[in-house]
């Protein structure tokens, strides 16, 4: 019974005298070979040269900042329960008088920690935030030797100060 | 005394200049190899380590003298540390014989460009090819290992049979030439065009050429004949237990024996350092400088047959064993006998 029709019966013949010296076969499988050596090459210098990335990559997550400087995310914990892959811990802290250019409503982030190791960059908590702090940036996570330095501090994820 | 003393020294320093340069050159062909592989699969090989990557052969042997140097326990210790200086010596030896260039013709007297002129050149050099198989059977068997064994068995009968029909290939050549020494057999070649024909060798004997230049693939073990390299059989081959400079000693005698063999069959087949309108360049330019075209001439044909090999390599797959011997037995030795044969009626008969 045939299935498909892309099966294709096998040459059995004597092979000719041209095939069993080889050499007509070999000078084309070179002529292959060396038109190559002018193909366009496929490599990409990493370092130097970069591929961009798609518009909607998912990269190593940032904590935002508004317009004048101070700190978005409330502690609400939305994003923590939003994570599928519960990476996501906080302490949150009420803020003092005096305090007001460092956090933009009155309750902040004292502690934020996001284990990468664990993080799947689905995108949940960015989705989740309802103040729009944090965001997946165009960052590939940079690699490291301790499991430590794997969970990120808000110091590490907090963009720089737009006023400083 | 005097001139005794200055003829030796003269030799120490040729003999230098010529191992050096072959250790050069085997360096620079690993890169090449790492090159044209890189090139042929549209990749751009190594580039990182200075320009154009062409300090990676340093970066190269330098990583592998600080590897950990691993003697095997149950290894026999002696046979295992000779092997790899085996194959090391037998493939820096054959250079002491190809004539690299024409000698030169100075006031003070004449510098040969030859290490030894002896009369027995290709012979020489045949038996030493011989006994680089001892260094890989050697290896091969004091690893204690039955990869290594396998492979070291399956390197020397390869090596065995193609010296055959190679050796025949020879007597074909010789019969032509009537002499041993390659300085004669270059002299016989010179310039490129006389009385009506190519001088050089190979369009003389172009199916000979063709045979010696298959044969001497599978000598150095060079793919499509890799046998003894199989990783895909045999792990890693008849090297399989050695590291660090032992097991860079082995590949770098490779590399010696591939530039050297290419030398050798440039001298026999390609007219050595003769090149098209030699006389003339001779008659126009100093004697010292001559010989230095001459010397560019034959490396440039040495190099040329290097890349040759290296194409072929990345683009044949292996022969299956069975296939390598029916190969060597049952086509090149009768093609060589039938070389030899028609040689001789047409020598005998139709030059006379």
């Amino acid at each position: 019974m045939k299935l498909t029709n892309r099966a294709a019966p096998i040459n059995r013949d004597p092979m000719t005298f041209g095939e069993k010296i080889y050499i007509p076969a070999i000078a084309k499988g070179l002529s292959i070979t060396l038109g190559h050596v002018f193909k366009k090459k496929a490599t990409v210098q990493y370092p130097e040269e970069k591929r961009p990335f798609s518009p909607v990559f998912r990269g190593v997550q940032v904590l935002n900042r508004d317009e004048e400087g101070r700190e978005r995310c409330t502690a609400c914990g939305l994003c923590a329960l939003a994570c599928p892959a519960e990476a996501i811990t906080m302490e949150a802290a009420e803020r003092k008088p005096g305090e007001e250019h460092l956090y933009r409503e009155e309750k902040y982030a004292a502690k934020y920690e996001i284990n990468m190791l664990r993080c799947i960059y689905c995108g949940f908590c960015e989705e989740a935030c309802p103040k729009d702090a944090v965001y997946l940036s165009e960052t590939v996570m940079p690699t490291n030797y301790t499991r430590e330095s794997f969970i990120y501090k808000k110091e590490d994820m907090l963009i720089p100060n737009p006023k400083k | 005394m005097e001139l005794d003393l200055m003829f030796i020294l003269g030799k120490l320093i040729l003999i230098t200049v010529i191992l050096l340069g072959s250790l050069g050159i085997a360096m620079y062909a690993t890169w090449a190899e790492r090159k044209v592989a890189a090139v042929m699969q549209d990749r751009r090989g190594p580039n990182r380590a200075g320009f154009m990557g062409l300090f990676q052969p340093l970066a190269d042997g330098g990583k592998l003298f600080f590897k950990e140097e691993i003697i095997p326990d149950r290894s026999t210790r002696f046979l295992f540390i000779m092997g790899p200086g085996l194959a090391m010596l037998t493939a820096l030896m054959t250079s002491a014989v190809v004539p690299w260039g024409p000698d030169i013709v100075t006031n003070s007297g004449v510098i040969s460009l030859q290490v030894a002129d002896i009369n027995i050149g290709i012979l020489f050099i045949f038996g030493v090819v011989s006994l680089g198989v001892y260094g890989v059977m050697l290896g091969g068997w004091a690893s204690n290992n039955k990869f290594s064994l396998l492979s070291s068995i399956r390197a020397a009968s390869q090596a065995i049979s193609y010296e055959l029909a190679m050796g025949i290939t020879l007597v074909a050549l010789l019969m032509m030439t009537g002499s041993l020494s390659l300085r004669e057999i270059v002299d016989q070649q010179h310039g490129f065009w006389d009385n009506g024909y190519f001088t050089w060798n190979a369009f003389k004997q172009p199916l000979g050429f063709l045979i010696f230049f298959v044969c001497s693939l599978a000598e150095l073990n060079r793919a499509p004949f890799d046998l003894p390299e199989c990783e895909s059989e045999l792990n890693m081959g008849y090297h399989q237990e050695y590291s660090s400079m032992k097991l860079g000693f082995y590949l770098f005698a490779e590399y010696i024996n591939m530039f050297i063999g290419t030398v050798v069959m440039s001298t026999l087949f390609l007219g050595g350092y003769n090149f098209p309108f030699m006389d003339q360049v001779a008659a126009a330019v100093n004697p010292i400088l001559f010989s230095t075209i001459c010397l560019m001439v034959l490396l440039t044909k040495a190099i040329f047959l290097i890349l040759f090999i290296m194409a072929i390599r990345w683009t044949l797959p292996r022969f299956r064993y069975d296939q390598l011997m029916r190969l060597g037995w049952k086509s090149l030795i009768p093609l060589a006998l039938v070389n030899m044969v028609i040689t001789g009626v047409v020598i005998l008969w139709v030059i006379k």
